[in-house]
């Protein structure tokens, strides 16, 4: 069919291209693309040089950890429908923890990740237990309210700082020959790139199976969902307390970059930016949450040169962008007709959230 | 009794939609409930799946009180409902929305294939169809997507809201003739209906709603000749 709209729909083309290459192909092709992103930081292009700031710090923050952020709040606004404005608290919760114990106690970076992410995720259950219960936009209500709770009661108590928050933060130890310096970004970008890689994998296989499917059901009616026998409660949760991991995860790795931190740095514009690189890349979509959280974080970086204008710059282009493809960069798949051929979830296996 | 409402009150904020009432539905039975809009028959079936909490009074099934329990642990229990509007999932394809009917049932691997023979047996357009996704179906393909689904959970009791609503009379037929077949293989049914005619013509038992009471109670037949019901819900028209 000659449809205008298929012409540019690069998603399709690229998906039928690797659904159709044989194995060895895909392998290789995968091997080629994470060495390529692995090389990212000594890749001196005039292209993506970003003038007035060092490009390998910016592989690191803002794009790297956007983009890990991106998928994780997808998992909560892509897969099951949650709209969660209060994100950011999460990634604030990992960084706290980052600060508090890497400058009150012994532990090591690689000791308080999962301090971090385990204590982000009890946040996560604590703050979606409750509010889950909530639909749409109350569930967007209290959530922003979560966020900004979270700042508030940092800049409230002395003890963590304070709204000077909390400097002289550890770097992480030595790993591989590789340092872990303030001068040198490069062992953390790599470091947030096995961790993107590593929820890219788990995202890519809980929503294929069990989980998946009930996220799905669930976004798509809740009610009917529970009368199909699914807990929709505790897969809420679920997608909650994963997004607030991955979250955690990003916060511990970022304090451990910048060294100090203050509340201000986790205010509601993180969370809102989060969601439109969701948003902007093409809700649901992992790949292109993942491009869109890339431009998002990139391109105000890119045009720096503009200095003042450069926000509005930024603002026209998304704008722009939105009215072009208003279901994002890379949509998710609108699915007319299936593969008949298609493997059901029932025959290729299951994982189970018990 | 397979399923027992007793004095069900249900509550929208401050306003009562259903004012104690209490239905009986029996083992192998067609049980309809009838009435106009804003009776309270979706209100009912949605307390009876768990979808609205119950204000005060009792449903029991096979014996036990589930009006606590919520709505996912009922339809493990063998309460399956094709809901209001057709509510299958629209992004999911025939497949994909008749294999969430036995999402959390624990032999769903074992039975899956047997009971999707069942329902193309029921409904041989489902199987045309079987890849196509939900949304893109019609209204007719829809509901029987809907009964389906809800058959592939083994149901004791099948709750069926509305099945004729949005329908081309001749579907409607065929959406009835199935209903009886359904139940004739042993599924009890409890069912929601605006199409009294069918429904009376259908059912064993019925059970006159009107504005969250209970007015009339009797068997389906009777109803049909009844001259009130006849008067308010099945008009005077030829049929």
């Amino acid at each position: 069919m000659a449809d205008k709209k298929n012409r540019y729909n690069i998603r399709d083309h690229a998906a039928t291209y690797w659904e159709n290459s044989p194995k060895w192909r895909r392998v290789s092709m995968s091997i080629a693309f994470i060495a390529f992103f692995y090389a990212l930081p000594f890749l001196n292009n005039p292209l993506v040089n970003t003038p007035g700031s060092d490009f390998q710090s910016v592989l690191f923050y803002p794009v790297g950890m956007y983009v890990l952020m991106a998928i994780g709040l997808n998992i909560v606004v892509g897969k099951s429908g949650l709209l969660d404005l209060g994100y950011v608290a999460f990634f604030a919760i990992g960084a706290y923890t980052m600060a508090i114990l890497g400058t009150h106690t012994a532990l090591n970076f690689w000791e308080i990740l999962p301090i971090g992410i385990a204590l982000s995720m009890v946040a996560g259950v604590l703050l979606g237990t409750p509010t889950l219960r909530l639909r749409g936009d109350y569930l967007a209500i209290v959530t922003l309210g979560f966020g900004e709770i979270v700042r508030i009661v940092a800049v409230n108590i002395e003890a963590i700082g304070g709204p000077r928050g909390i400097a002289g933060i550890p770097t992480p130890p030595d790993l591989f020959k590789a340092k872990f310096t303030i001068l040198d970004p490069k062992p953390y970008y790599w470091v947030l790139l096995t961790f993107t890689l590593l929820v890219i994998w788990m995202v890519r296989r809980m929503a294929a199976r069990r989980p998946g499917r009930a996220w799905d059901a669930i976004r798509q009616d809740d009610d009917v969902a529970q009368l199909m026998g699914v807990n929709t409660l505790k897969y809420k949760v679920w997608a909650f307390v994963l997004g607030a991991a991955v979250a955690g995860a990003g916060g511990v790795l970022y304090a451990s970059q910048i060294l100090s931190i203050v509340p201000d740095q986790f205010n509601l514009n993180v969370s809102i930016l989060i969601l439109a690189c969701v948003v902007f890349g093409g809700i649901g979509n992992l790949w292109g949450v993942i491009l869109g959280a890339a431009l998002l974080a990139f391109t105000p970086e890119r045009i720096r040169f503009l200095s003042q204008p450069r926000i509005l710059v930024f603002g026209i282009a998304l704008v722009v962008m939105m009215n072009l493809r208003p279901d994002g960069i890379l949509p998710k798949k609108k699915r007319e007709h299936f593969d008949p051929n298609w493997k059901s979830v029932e025959e290729s296996g299951e994982g189970e959230i018990k | 009794m397979r399923l027992e409402i007793k004095d069900l009150h249900v509550h929208y904020g401050k306003i009562e939609a259903i004012k104690g009432i209490s239905v009986t539905v029996n083992e192998g039975e067609i049980v309809t409930l009838i009435g106009a809009n804003g009776a309270g028959k979706t209100t009912m079936l949605k307390t009876i799946s768990g979808l609205r909490p119950v204000s005060s009074g009792q449903i029991i099934f096979n014996g036990e009180d589930i009006s606590k329990m919520p709505a996912h642990k009922r339809a493990d229990l063998g309460l399956a409902q094709a809901p209001e509007g057709r509510g299958i999932f629209v992004g999911m394809s025939v497949l994909e929305n008749l294999e969430m009917g036995k999402y959390n049932r624990k032999d769903r691997k074992s039975e899956m294939s047997e009971d999707l023979e069942r329902v193309f047996h029921l409904f041989p357009r489902l199987k045309e169809r079987i890849s196509q996704v939900g949304g893109t179906l019609s209204g007719g393909e829809q509901q029987m997507l809907a009964i389906g689904r809800a058959l592939m959970a083994r149901p004791k009791v099948l709750l069926l809201d509305e099945p004729s609503m949005g329908l081309a009379p001749l579907m409607i037929a065929n959406i009835f003739n199935i209903i009886t077949e359904i139940n004739k293989t042993g599924t009890t049914i409890l069912l929601v209906e605006q199409n009294a005619q069918q429904a009376l013509q259908r059912a064993h038992r019925a059970y006159v709603l009107e504005v969250g009471h209970v007015v009339k109670e009797a068997k389906a037949s009777d109803l049909l000749n009844d001259p009130a019901v006849r008067a308010a819900y099945l008009g005077t028209g030829a049929h």
